[in-house]
């Protein structure tokens, strides 16, 4: 039974890796077909530094996940501790609203968004598709996630040290800079990885939203499918699972560290 | 000063949330002539004219098929993993999270390197001797990709949630003498069903509207509800169809998301059974 298991588990990760297999093993493929071996070759991995066009598009991907995850964790937490303080009718019209995105498929948001954009440039007679549109979009889908991480948080907040900290003549201001804050900073953080990876995991929201001018890998992997991929893509995203190994694998290491040491803790406070 | 915080947020959200579906809502029920915009219900008759009830029946039925597999392949693996004598669930479940990390459209790009026609498993075929298959471009591709995308949405709140459950719940069962798969019956799988229902929703939802899957899998060849969208916008440029199609998508997903919310919120998870 247990032997069968584990080849049911094998055989699933199997289907989940093969294609990344696949991607990093023709990263080395010195032929520029696809599916045809040619011999090995590091070629990919050199000319990847000198494409101008993949370094733009890579420097998009980042630049918009890292500044649309930071506006939103901004824009979500501020929100969210308005909506907390908010009384139950006006909040939960609030809420559902904002449920709207989370809800609506990735298509509807991006087509939406995209209508928006061409009414205001019409309207304004200004404006145009491009890396501020993409950003905007961005931001716009993310802030609903950062503050249904951040809301659940405050909801589990004692009111009452928030109270203690204004009896001992905190102004509001000082204690939610000094309590509030650094407890809900988890979730905060939480958010912020949230936004980040879906931002850089975002296809289709980009695609209608960024104009004819400005790539993200996304786009240019999608322009790029029809005519064949390059080689020197395969190359970048298996640097980039190299990343997202190493990257996952220090965070849960901290992770399991931390855990120890709590649990340390713990033990030590039992015995006293 | 916290009032003008949240005016500025309500203002955000009915700059990025409210306008943009009135703008489609006003997109779908209306036409326009020579730049004369007049209401009218004609895009919704259209969406229901047979070529494109065929569509979205095909989307529906596909996600609802991929829905299926996700189930019966992921539901398994969550449980395997919750097992607690299972000693590697959190790197393998750490291993379910890193493919979701990469981009989607490389990975599912790279299934036509395995399926094409001289890919991997036909070469394979060919070295043993058999003749050569057409895996591609066909519905099976399709549900294939589609599948290797969304599973994780499937394994990981069944997996979360079969972690919770108290174990003596099932001990008692044993000690009231019943068997493992009474058990697994009467016990754990009504207590993981609220997890199974959201999973159901995380992968049906994003199934039945991608555009990314057909198309590069399907070869262009099959239409899904997310093409038809696509191709109003970009290279029909017929927004007022294209809005109605969004709308009736946005109809289908809140009409599945309410089903599934009254399973969902409902705590005991075991009143169905």
């Amino acid at each position: 039974m247990k032997a069968i298991k584990k080849i049911y588990l094998a055989l699933v990760f199997l289907f989940l890796y093969a294609p990344i297999a696949v991607l990093i093993f023709f990263s080395f493929n010195a032929s520029r077909t696809r599916g045809h071996w040619g011999g090995f070759t590091l070629r990919w991995y050199r000319e990847l530094f000198n494409d101008p066009e993949i370094l733009r598009a890579l420097y998009n991907t980042l630049s918009v996940a890292l500044f649309s995850s930071f506006i939103s964790v901004l824009i979500g937490t501020v929100a969210a501790i308005c909506i907390f303080n908010l009384r139950s009718v006006v909040k939960n019209i609030v809420l559902h609203i904002t449920k709207i995105p989370l809800a609506n498929p990735d298509i509807v948001t991006g087509v939406s968004l995209m209508i928006l954009y061409v009414f205001v440039f019409h309207f304004f007679k200004f404006g145009n598709f491009g890396y501020w549109t993409l950003l905007l979009s961005h931001i716009a889908f993310n802030v609903p996630y950062v503050i249904f991480s951040v809301l659940p948080r405050l909801q589990h907040l004692n009111s009452n040290i928030f109270e203690a900290a204004l009896d001992l003549g905190a102004s509001p201001s000082y204690a939610l800079r000094k309590i509030i804050l650094p407890e809900i900073m988890p979730a905060v953080l939480t958010g912020f990885l949230l936004a980040f990876t879906l931002s850089i995991d975002d296809f289709v929201v980009s695609f209608f939203t960024s104009g004819s001018g400005v790539n993200n890998l996304s786009i240019l992997i999608y322009s790029m499918a029809r005519r064949g991929i390059n080689p020197k893509i395969n190359a970048l995203s298996s640097l980039m699972f190299l990343c997202v190994i190493v990257l996952l694998y220090l965070v849960n290491k901290r992770d399991i560290v931390f855990s120890k040491l709590e649990n340390n803790q713990g033990d030590n406070e039992n015995e006293i | 000063m916290k009032k003008v915080f949240l005016y500025s947020y309500i203002l955000w959200m009915i700059i990025f949330i409210v306008i943009p579906i009135i703008l489609v809502g006003y997109f779908a029920f209306t036409q326009s002539e020579n730049g004369v915009v007049f209401f009218t219900l004609e895009n919704f008759r259209r969406v229901f004219e047979f070529v494109y009830i065929k569509v979205l029946l095909r989307s529906i039925n596909l996600a609802l098929i991929c829905t299926l597999i996700c189930f019966l392949i992921g539901y398994p693996v969550a449980y395997i993993m919750a097992d607690k004598n299972f000693h590697f669930s959190s790197t393998l479940l750490f291993l379910f999270l890193v493919p979701m990390w990469m981009n989607m459209l490389l990975r599912t790009y790279a299934w036509l390197t395995i399926l094409e026609k001289n890919g991997i498993i036909n070469s394979c075929l060919a070295l043993l001797g058999f003749s050569k298959i057409n895996l591609l471009y066909t519905n099976q591709t399709i549900v294939l990709g589609m599948v290797y995308n969304f599973l994780p949405f499937m394994i990981l709140p069944i997996h979360t949630s079969l972690k919770k459950i108290n174990y003596s719940a099932i001990e008692a069962a044993q000690d009231l003498g019943a068997d493992s798969f009474t058990t697994f019956r009467k016990i754990i799988f009504p207590l993981s069903l609220p997890a199974v229902c959201s999973g159901i929703t995380m992968v049906f939802m994003p199934a039945v509207t991608t555009f990314i899957v057909p198309n590069l899998l399907g070869g262009g060849k099959f239409m899904l509800i997310g093409n038809l969208i696509e191709q109003q916008f970009l290279r029909i440029a017929d927004w007022h169809f294209g809005c109605a199609v969004s709308l009736i998508l946005m109809a289908v997903i809140f009409f599945a998301a309410i089903i599934f919310s009254f399973v969902d919120t409902d705590d005991e998870g075991g009143n169905l059974f």
